[in-house]
């Protein structure tokens, strides 16, 4: 049995407010192999960038509850403590691309010195070597050298997002997480970072985990989808799966809202809107919204697992 | 159905910024834009960031003062009316933003932000404007009503935030609606439901759209015809089907081409993408402004002189050199 590179057991991280515990992350498992991407699916505050924030451990500073495996390799990183954390995996393993890279970037530092910190400080490398690399590694992302001395301001929100990813590149990640990497670009600079994107997933291989409110774009990356409503994932399922026959009804219904430009349908949406995730509902969090709801779905749903890579958390494929 | 509402020629909008010390520059945000709009009817407008589709919108509205052009309302020149002329104009169009919250002002109540354009306008008696709130909000599915009147727009949700946006614009019965981006901030699911409020209330009171939007994959469901902008031009127009399935300009091409329809086999395959960025609307390139970018550039032509508007196929327009012959 081959090992899974990333195995996410229960995972849960709960931060706690004024007006009560925000269940932000809610008992999330899957699991990838080595070079694959998931793209997490889900409406805006449904949970998927904490997802993210969580795995890489920047935590907000209420955090109540953080818990569950996240097993790497094998290794457990909620056992780490946070020095090894910094040292061993954070920007080493597992890198972050952020949804606004404008903010990102240091607005008083030169790209090149920003890019080359992490060897630097990390690594000892010396810095004109590191600086070497940093050109290289923006040349195979189609950005000549000389931005090594421009500042953020300099650059199009196109090239800046480059620059962050190139940054992530320098440290040979296992691990990319990719949060909303394009939101605020324009179509066809979004075309070119994905294409740059599968460039990279095809040459260098790392796993990564996109996570986005758009669907037509997760299918641009994805070789499994997980979908995440109220903090929870509703769907786990492999891409060639998902876009012809979702399974749960958040996804099916989703699906019914994305407008495509090649072919005709007819476009639906979900009325309502998800629940809070201060305190939630008991039972499916779906229910309120579902329109194939019935008694049992007062119940907490368990997720079933149907095949190999697909499972649903809903009481319709539960047996018996 | 026919009746043209609204006609918009040769528009212009430049912006003066300082450049140095003396110096003056001119952002030509809109250049020579040409349009109309038949009663009843819904278009789109579709272009990247700073192409300059929102100033085109907002000097339609008269929120800008033109630099140059005509523009014809219901048969009236109000190009450059003062802004006491205007008001009946303001009461004919209405205007719905891209951040719903940001539109609201957050001390008002959803009955005083609806009451004060009927008091502005001269709706005097009370129970009239009352009644007129209830059949606002009723229109957007807003209800029941009495649970919404006495709300702050922070105690309500993007979408109906947004839907509050839409009854404050179709309250005094206008004839056309521009809607910049009116979904680019809500989720998907969301964002549909806006729409077809949308198309509704369009149908139904036989109003006139202006989409302003950066995502084609939503006019294909929403608008009757499609402008194309690049760079402060308009490129293409042609009915939406048509431009769907039969895109001339090449940006047009490039522009469809990489829009993703959610399909698994996406992942294996790299787009076409032209390279380079749009151009600065300071010193816009000579010629056509998708040149420095175009896989189809024709060196001494493309880049010598601007294209014309040409009719390619019934009611389709390019401004495009390679079309020239066909025309």
């Amino acid at each position: 049995m081959n090992r899974k590179h990333l195995d996410l057991k229960d995972f849960v991280m709960y931060y706690r407010t004024s007006r009560g515990e925000v269940k932000a992350v809610d008992n999330v498992s899957f699991s990838l192999n080595k070079g694959e991407t998931v793209a997490v699916i889900g409406e805006s505050g449904c949970g998927k960038s904490s997802l993210a924030k969580s795995l890489i451990r920047v935590l907000p500073r209420n955090i109540s509850v953080y818990k569950g495996t996240v097993l790497l390799d094998g290794l457990n990183l909620m056992e780490l403590d946070e020095k090894t954390f910094e040292k061993e995996i954070r920007w080493v393993k597992i890198t972050y691309i952020p949804q606004a890279a404008l903010n990102s970037l240091n607005p008083v530092i030169k790209i090149g010195d920003q890019m080359i910190e992490p060897l630097v400080i990390r690594n000892k490398t010396r810095k004109n070597e590191a600086l070497q690399m940093a050109a290289k590694t923006l040349r195979s992302l189609g950005i000549t050298e000389e931005f090594l001395y421009r500042y953020p301001f300099e650059l199009s929100g196109g090239m800046r997002q480059r620059v962050i990813i190139a940054m992530s590149l320098m440290v040979k990640p296992e691990l990319m997480l990719l949060d909303e990497p394009t939101s605020s670009l324009d179509v066809l600079t979004q075309a070119n970072i994905m294409n740059l994107m599968k460039k990279i997933k095809e040459e260098l291989k790392p796993s990564m985990i996109f996570i986005t409110h758009d669907v037509s774009l997760s299918s641009e990356l994805a070789d499994k989808i997980a979908v995440m409503y109220a903090g929870q994932i509703v769907e786990f399922n492999t891409a060639d799966k998902f876009y012809r026959d979702p399974a749960h009804p958040y996804s099916q219904k989703l699906m019914e809202s994305v407008p495509t430009l090649r072919v005709d349908k007819n476009l639906d949406y979900i009325p309502g809107s998800p629940p809070s995730l201060l305190n939630p509902p008991k039972g499916c969090r779906f229910r309120e919204r579902c329109p194939w709801r019935f008694e049992k779905c007062t119940e907490d749903p368990p997720l079933i697992s149907l095949e190999k890579d697909f499972y649903v958390r809903c009481w319709l494929r539960a047996e018996g | 159905m026919s009746e043209i509402l609204l006609n918009v020629e040769g528009l212009r909008k430049y912006f003066s910024a300082r450049k140095g010390l003396l110096g003056r520059v001119y952002i030509k945000a809109v250049e020579g834009v040409d349009l109309h709009l038949k009663k009843g009817e819904a278009i789109s407008i579709v272009g990247e960031s700073g192409c300059g589709k929102t100033t085109l919108g907002k000097t339609i509205l008269r929120l800008y003062e033109p630099t140059g052009g005509k523009i014809i309302f219901d048969g009236k020149d109000i190009t450059h009316l003062k802004s006491k002329e205007l008001k009946w104009y303001r009461r004919e169009t209405g205007l719905v933003q891209q951040d719903p919250f940001g539109a609201l002002p957050p001390f008002m109540t959803v009955k005083g932000i609806l009451e004060e354009p009927l008091i502005i306008h001269g709706v005097k008696d009370k129970a009239e404007r009352e009644e007129r709130i209830h059949k606002a909000l009723e229109q957007v599915r807003l209800t029941p009503v009495e649970d919404f009147i006495r709300k702050y727009p922070h105690m309500l949700s993007g979408g109906q935030q947004q839907r509050l946006v839409m009854a404050r614009a179709i309250i005094l019965e206008p004839k056309l609606i521009i809607a910049d981006e009116p979904v680019s901030m809500l989720d998907a699911s969301v964002r549909i439901e806006i729409l077809k409020l949308l198309r509704d209330l369009q149908r139904k009171y036989e109003l006139s759209i202006i989409y302003i939007t950066h995502d084609i994959s939503t006019t294909r469901y929403f608008s009757e015809r499609i402008y194309i902008m690049y760079a402060a031009h308009i490129i293409e127009c042609a009915d939406t089907k048509e431009i769907l399935r039969n895109p001339l300009h090449p940006y047009t091409k490039a522009l469809l081409n990489v829009i993703p329809d959610p399909d698994p086999s996406n992942r294996f395959t790299i787009k076409d993408v032209p390279s380079g960025e749009p151009p600065d609307l300071i010193n816009p390139p000579p010629g056509c402004r998708f040149s420095p970018r175009c896989p189809s550039f024709m060196k001494g032509v493309c880049d010598a002189k601007e294209p014309v508007f040409l009719e390619v196929n019934k009611d389709h327009y390019v401004k495009c050199w390679l079309y020239e012959k066909t025309g």
